[in-house]
């Protein structure tokens, strides 16, 4: 095996259809980079997931004396919160019942609005609803039991599943990913025909040589490798374009949004380096397979 | 060395053999003249023996190699024991005469240094002295069949085939070709030639094998070109 022969060839072909190769790169490079944002996302989508699922309550609102609901007779008696925290107890579903009175409630409020202090000048401590905040043993599965439960009973005010609120978001975050993925498995497919294009434009370019070849006794691998190497190294040079993005996506988009978070949701540099592994392999298969398959059409022995 | 047995090929969509039971043998060392009129068959023989082409019915076997039972992946070994020469010199034309040589040593591996010692060699062989760093087209036709025959002969095979090696070159030129050709032969190289060109034919004096639709029409020790000529 002589290697310099064969890189001397390899470089001759990637520059003789220069602006294939280059087509070939960017296409590589972009198709590769929103993969590995669609799988950013859905790493992301699942760090929060997990984050929140774990810290979601259901919270029972209960009657009190302000209150603007017409089921609403007055504030809950005594006996209503206890009749409601027993019925609770005994579901195998929940967890913990905490009851919150209008003061801890209140005291709560201030803290989360302690920077805005215009909210807090808004209301008063008899505007707070005292409320019982349900720890549930799987948040996800038994929401709807527990909260039918107790929505209607009497001293109930309203019921409010954090699931819902976070609902919303995870269908936007859901959205946004299986767009990104449409794409990129579009401009997969481009640049799969891409490959293929370049290969057999190489292959006739050189057609040639790879006949003198042919006729001489050059095995098939040493005819092939030339090619083949062409397809993996425009693939590969597409990979480095494709992991510089996503480092981009990840240090300017998702390192954003977890601004918008007091508590860390954020990926690490190990997930963005699993991903960027991933999309090498991917883009080196893709290429590497695609050009054997058309050299396997195109340069036959 | 060659040795067809009942040998039929039939390429697809034609309703007329391109060769038809042809039955020969062709000795190691001989020298051999494949003539005959376009369409006759001779190029269907040449390819049948370096498989590039498969034959429908019969028996090929080539170099002790049974070419109906050679694996794909052994043909590129089998092709290493033929030279070809072709009439349109198929050189590569932005590579010199040393490196359009040293082109077949390289794609089938031999070391840098057998290279560069064989080459020249060969190149002085076939009368190209001084002229190894010339380009392909700055070579007139008979020059660059030498290289082509070179290339052909560099890797010594055990057999050479030519097609039309003077097709494109005049009388007087086709002589010095010729006479690379004999030299290689002298070496106990098997050469076949398919060729038009009755004046060579009849001044060689060598074995003749006649083809005319795919049928041997004559096989001819120290033969010439053709009755009629």
């Amino acid at each position: 095996m002589r290697s310099n022969f064969v890189w001397q060839e390899i470089w001759v072909g990637l520059r003789r259809n220069l602006t294939m190769t280059i087509a070939l790169i960017v296409v590589v490079a972009i198709s590769l980079s929103l993969l590995g944002t669609g799988m950013l996302f859905v790493k992301q989508v699942d760090s929060t997931r997990t984050y929140w699922q774990s810290k979601v309550e259901i919270s029972v609102y209960l009657c009190y004396a302000d209150s603007a609901n017409p089921t609403c007779h007055g504030a809950a008696t005594v006996a209503q919160t206890q009749q409601l925290e027993q019925t609770l107890h005994a579901m195998p579903q929940v967890e913990s019942v905490t009851y919150v009175s209008q003061a801890q409630a209140w005291a709560l409020y201030k803290q989360a609005f302690s920077n805005d202090q215009s909210y807090v000048s808004m209301l008063k401590q008899t505007d707070m609803p005292p409320s019982l905040e349900i720890k549930l043993v799987n948040p996800a599965a038994d929401y709807n039991i527990v909260s039918s439960a107790v929505t209607g009973a009497s001293g109930v005010d309203s019921v409010i599943d954090e699931m819902n609120i976070l609902d919303k978001f995870y269908r936007l975050l859901d959205g946004l990913r299986n767009a990104v993925v449409i794409v990129a498995l579009i401009l997969v497919v481009a640049a799969v025909l891409l490959v293929a294009n370049t290969i057999r434009l190489s292959a006739f370019n050189r057609r040639r040589e790879t006949g003198i070849m042919r006729l001489v006794g050059a095995s098939n691998f040493y005819i092939q490798l030339p090619f083949l190497l062409e397809g993996v190294i425009a693939g590969l040079l597409g990979w480095v374009l494709a992991s510089v993005l996503l480092i981009g996506v990840k240090s300017l988009l998702l390192n954003n949004l977890q601004q918008y978070f007091n508590y860390n949701v954020g990926l690490s540099t190990g997930d963005l380096i699993e991903v960027i592994v991933l999309a090498m392999v991917i883009g080196v298969v893709l290429c590497g397979v695609t050009s054997f398959l058309t050299l396997r059409r195109y340069l036959r022995v | 060395m060659i040795e067809f047995q009942n040998v039929t090929k039939i390429y697809p969509n034609q309703n007329r053999a391109a060769l038809e039971n042809v039955d020969m043998t062709i000795n190691k060392g001989e020298f051999v003249f494949l003539v005959g009129p376009s369409g006759s068959g001779k190029s269907s023989f040449l390819r049948l023996i370096l498989r590039e082409e498969r034959p429908n019915d019969g028996r090929i076997l080539v170099a002790g190699n049974d070419l109906a039972r050679l694996t794909n992946w052994k043909v590129p070994a089998l092709r290493r024991k033929i030279g070809c020469v072709f009439q349109d010199f198929r050189l590569l034309p932005n590579k010199t005469v040393e490196q359009n040589v040293a082109f077949a040593l390289e794609v089938i591996g031999k070391p840098r240094r057998f290279t560069k010692r064989v080459v020249p060699e060969v190149l002085d062989l076939v009368g190209l002295e001084g002229k190894h760093d010339r380009m392909p087209d700055q070579l007139s036709g008979g020059e660059q069949q030498r290289v082509a025959m070179a290339r052909a002969f560099v890797n010594r095979p055990m057999i050479l085939l030519a097609d039309e090696p003077t097709g494109n070159i005049d009388p007087a030129t086709s002589i010095g070709i010729m006479k690379v050709l004999d030299r290689i032969n002298r070496t106990g190289t098997t050469v076949v030639m398919a060729t038009h060109d009755a004046a060579i034919v009849d001044s060689m004096r060598k074995r003749v094998i006649e083809l005319e639709y795919g049928k041997v029409v004559r096989d001819q020790n120290r033969g010439v070109y053709g009755q009629a000529y």
